[in-house]
């Protein structure tokens, strides 16, 4: 990396130093500390994850998918998600479902969700890539059709299983279940490493099918490798905080913006961490100063859409 | 077999259905010596299959003006804001005006869901000619930005479950008597269109034509963006989205029919009651004495048809 | 050399390739000409295994293309495909270093930027290099294009219609190179060319196709008569001869 693009991430990280001190520290009254900290340790952590998840799952998806205005959201990602756990959910029964220990119960979901996602979208974009609007709008209706999927299980069932989707339906920052954080995190932690170490064939399949096979890279299995990744990260955010569509977007575009690279040794941390700023930033601003906790997600899901208007209107989709 | 007189009379068999189905059971041939039956039919039951029948033929009309007016086959008034922008209207009506009347509140839904669907047209006029795709995207971005906005706003003021019921999965099962009659608007509206048809037949064509043809394109495209708004105004406030059925039904028929409006409206207008209709039963009928809301079968129907479409039609079609 | 086995091809039920057996030669320069919707691309692509093989073998210098890791492929052969819209946005000179990919894997050396400007400079691009793809010509673009097949430094080149957007004196400069390229390199050369002369003033073997067979098959000589010709594209076309080599007068 040259020496710009590096003192950038630097200059990122510690604005992320930053975020994460006057979060954890600002208007720590008398009263319990070691019980706010904690709990504001856990929420920092949990942002933290959540934008690391989103903002490298969204760069994977652009490379895979040759398009800068996508985000595995929009594309019905997180639909297929809260799809299969509600599936789960009324195939076990509520109760054989809640007995589960979180852990275990989480990982089945990762697993059940790479293998469906790898499956139907390797499907879509290995052979759907010549005719990019199609597979966009497919993807578009395919998490239409999830969710009223989920939410027709979820009725027919049981209610406890509509409880399960109707969490999982909207997005917040607010609601993050303590005992899924470690998990999420180790496995948030790992997908970013394997992404990382691939990030110089991302480079080569970021130039398209053609070029990308003419190079000798093994584009299916690397399209589909690369499609793992995404579902286990979609699947970390969507459990922690619920559907965020567009949020990727401004990270994806922040990142490309600042690195002014295609190398993905850059963009990658770029994302993960312009991302954890916005999030960390952005919750301090609105539940501290604004006192509006819950408004975070929907200001960001605002401005994100706007953005796509804004890209879409300037042509970049094609 | 003809499809107009076909599809009128699998309607009516519904219709006749829909009034049997419920929580009370009905016994049709010896209702009118039963008070308390007629009391069932008159007040629930009739109102009920005639909101539904009103719904999907006035949406299925809807959506033939709105792909004439963009001149794409993959968008419906709920994708390109109209519903969002209905419940904006209502949603600042009933902050800025607490005590409004109910005609006023409809015309500011209305106004509104006008306002947002000329917007739609406005963007997608900006987008490359081409790019066929590219227009439905663009509407289900900008239905999914008013509809955050729509959250927010109900979020701040606590009307959250007021706006609930306009924008999710629409349903029937609160229709009675004296809270239906709005769709009647829906109706007329539609039937309004019909009146136009050549018209919206032509500018279907492109300006280029319409112009050549001597047609004022702006009038028509005002009376349009009118009926389209008003129908899905009064839908909205009354029993939430439904959708799908704009987007589809307009499809199917022009796949068998062709795009001669004046021949074709009243068909689509037929279709379009059949299928929401044929949602609702199997949404009271498939937990009985339970309902699933029609537009949340229509959801996932819907959206089959039209990954069938998609892949069906050749891609400029 | 590359031999081609009973090499049948379908789009959907549309059949491409008819049972085409054939070869390039080794260290020559080989056009493949013919109308539009002859199969000329579709077979280049099977040979560079940018389409998956249907029916039939292909070998590069021996090697199966089936049977060998694509990752060795790289090193043999660089195939240039037509569509060349790229999503990203790069420099010049970042595209071209791509070509050098096979060879470092992501880890460029002295040698691989050495390469990357020798091929820059080969085709005239080294006052752009730090120009985006975006921000050049079509033909700037397309120059870059074959500037990255010819960093990849292979024995085999292969390019899908390579004169695409290239003015008559870029044309011919690059048709020179890729001559020097066979006589004083010892490499091989398959191309695709539409405009005719190209293959009858350059070119060492022709390949003629037409409704997914060959026509005919040899030298510029041989190939490029007014009867196989006329014959191939349905017209009657005049040959004449310029310094001991075929001008076809198509546009008279």
């Amino acid at each position: 990396m040259d020496k710009r693009g590096l003192s950038i991430l630097l200059a990122l990280a510690a604005c992320l130093l930053l975020c994460a001190g006057l979060w954890m520290f600002q208007g720590l009254g008398g009263g319990n500390r070691g019980f706010i900290l904690s709990l504001r340790a856990s929420k920092l952590a949990a942002l933290v994850v959540v934008a690391f998840a989103i903002g490298v799952s969204t760069v994977l998806f652009q490379t895979v998918a040759a398009n800068r205005v996508l985000t595995p959201s929009i594309m019905g990602f997180d639909a297929l998600y809260v799809l299969l756990q509600t599936l789960l959910v009324a195939s076990l029964g509520t109760a054989g479902f809640a007995s589960l220990p979180p852990g275990p119960k989480f990982m089945a979901e990762i697993a059940l969700m790479t293998a469906m996602a790898s499956l139907l979208f390797g499907v879509l974009l290995l052979k759907g890539s010549r005719d990019l609007p199609r597979m966009i709008l497919t993807g578009v209706i395919l998490g239409v059709l999830f969710r009223a999927l989920s939410s027709f299980v979820g009725r027919i069932l049981d209610p406890n299983a509509y409880a399960v989707v109707q969490s999982v339906s909207f997005a917040s920052f607010n609601k993050v279940q303590p005992g899924l954080l470690p998990f999420a995190a180790a496995i948030t932690a790992l997908a970013c490493l394997a992404a990382w170490r691939l990030a110089p064939r991302l480079d080569v399949l970021a130039l398209g099918r053609d070029p990308a096979v003419s190079l000798g890279l093994r584009h299916r299995g690397t399209v589909l490798q690369v499609l793992a990744l995404i579902a286990v990260l979609v699947s970390v955010s969507t459990a922690l905080v619920g559907p965020v569509s567009f949020f990727g977007l401004i990270v994806a575009g922040l990142a490309h913006g600042l690195m002014r690279s295609t190398r993905h040794a850059a963009l990658l941390p770029a994302a993960a961490l312009s991302g954890a700023i916005l999030l960390v930033g952005g919750q301090w601003l609105f539940e501290r100063v604004l006192d509006q906790g819950a408004t975070l997600s929907v200001v960001v899901e605002f401005a994100g859409g706007l953005f796509f208007l804004y890209l879409l209107l300037r042509g970049h989709i094609r | 077999m003809r499809p107009t007189p076909a599809l009128a009379v699998a309607l009516a068999a519904m219709m006749l259905v829909s009034m049997t189905i419920g929580a009370a059971s009905v016994d049709l041939v010896h209702a009118f010596g039963d008070p308390r039956t007629m009391l069932v039919l008159l007040e629930s039951r009739l109102p009920r299959t005639l909101a539904v029948a009103l719904t999907g033929a006035a949406l299925a009309v809807a959506g033939v003006l709105i792909q004439a007016l963009v001149r794409n086959r993959f968008v419906g008034p709920d994708t390109a804001g109209t519903a969002e922008g209905a419940a904006l209207g209502l949603l600042a009506i009933t902050i800025l005006w607490p005590a409004s009347p109910l005609w006023l509140r409809m015309v500011a839904a209305s106004v509104s869901a006008m306002a947002t669907t000329a917007l739609f047209i406005a963007i997608i006029r900006r987008l490359p000619v081409r790019e066929v795709m590219l227009v439905p995207i663009a509407g289900l971005v900008l239905s999914g930005v008013l509809g955050s906005v729509v959250t927010f706003i109900g979020w701040q003021t606590d009307l959250m479950q007021y706006i609930g019921t306009w924008l999710f999965s629409g349903e029937f099962s609160g229709v009675i008597s004296g809270r239906y009659e709005l769709l009647w608007i829906a109706g007329g509206a539609a039937v309004l269109a019909w009146f136009a048809a050549d018209r919206f037949a032509i500018i279907g064509l492109g300006d280029q034509v319409a112009t050549g043809l001597g047609l004022g394109t702006r009038a028509v495209l005002r009376l349009g963006l009118a009926v389209v708004a008003v129908v899905t105004a009064m839908v909205v406030t009354t029993v939430g989205m439904i959708p799908f059925v704009g987007l589809v039904v307009p499809n199917i028929v022009a796949r068998i029919m062709g795009d001669n409006l004046r021949r074709t409206l009243p068909v689509v207008a037929l279709s379009g009651a059949v299928l929401v209709m044929a949602c609702d039963l199997a949404g009271r009928l498939v937990i009985h004495p339970y309902e699933v809301p029609a537009g949340l079968i229509l959801g996932g129907v819907g959206s089959v048809l039209f990954l069938w479409l998609l892949y069906r039609r050749p891609r400029h079609g | 050399m590359i031999r081609i086995d009973g090499v049948s091809h379908r789009i959907g039920k549309a059949p491409i390739l008819h049972d085409i057996t054939t070869h390039l030669p080794e260290g020559r320069l080989t056009a493949l000409i013919g109308p539009n919707g002859a199969g000329k691309s579709t077979l280049l692509r099977l040979i560079g295994r940018l389409e998956p093989l249907q029916q039939g073998r292909v070998s590069v210098a021996g090697r199966d293309i089936a049977a060998t890791p694509t990752e060795d492929l790289a090193r043999v052969m660089a195939i240039l495909g037509q569509q060349t819209s790229i999503a990203s946005r790069l420099r010049l000179s970042e595209l071209v270093g791509f070509g050098r990919w096979p060879h470092h894997r992501g880890r460029p050396t002295a040698h691989d930027h050495a390469r990357v400007a020798e091929a820059l400079e080969a085709f005239a691009l080294t006052p752009m290099a730090d120009r985006f793809l975006d921000e050049v010509s079509g033909g700037q673009a397309q120059r870059a294009h074959i500037a990255m097949a010819f960093a990849q430094d292979t024995d085999w080149l292969l390019l899908d219609e390579p004169l695409n957007n290239l003015d008559m004196a870029h044309a011919r400069a690059l048709m020179g190179r890729l001559r020097d390229l066979v006589d004083r390199q010892g490499r091989s050369v398959g191309l695709v060319v539409h405009e005719i002369n190209y293959a009858a003033a350059w070119a060492d073997h022709v390949i003629a196709m037409k409704d997914g067979r060959i026509v005919a098959e040899g030298s510029a000589n041989e190939v490029l008569t007014e009867d196989v010709l006329s014959d191939l594209y349905d017209a009657p076309i005049a040959v004449a001869s310029h310094q001991g080599r075929p001008l076809v007068l198509h546009h008279v």
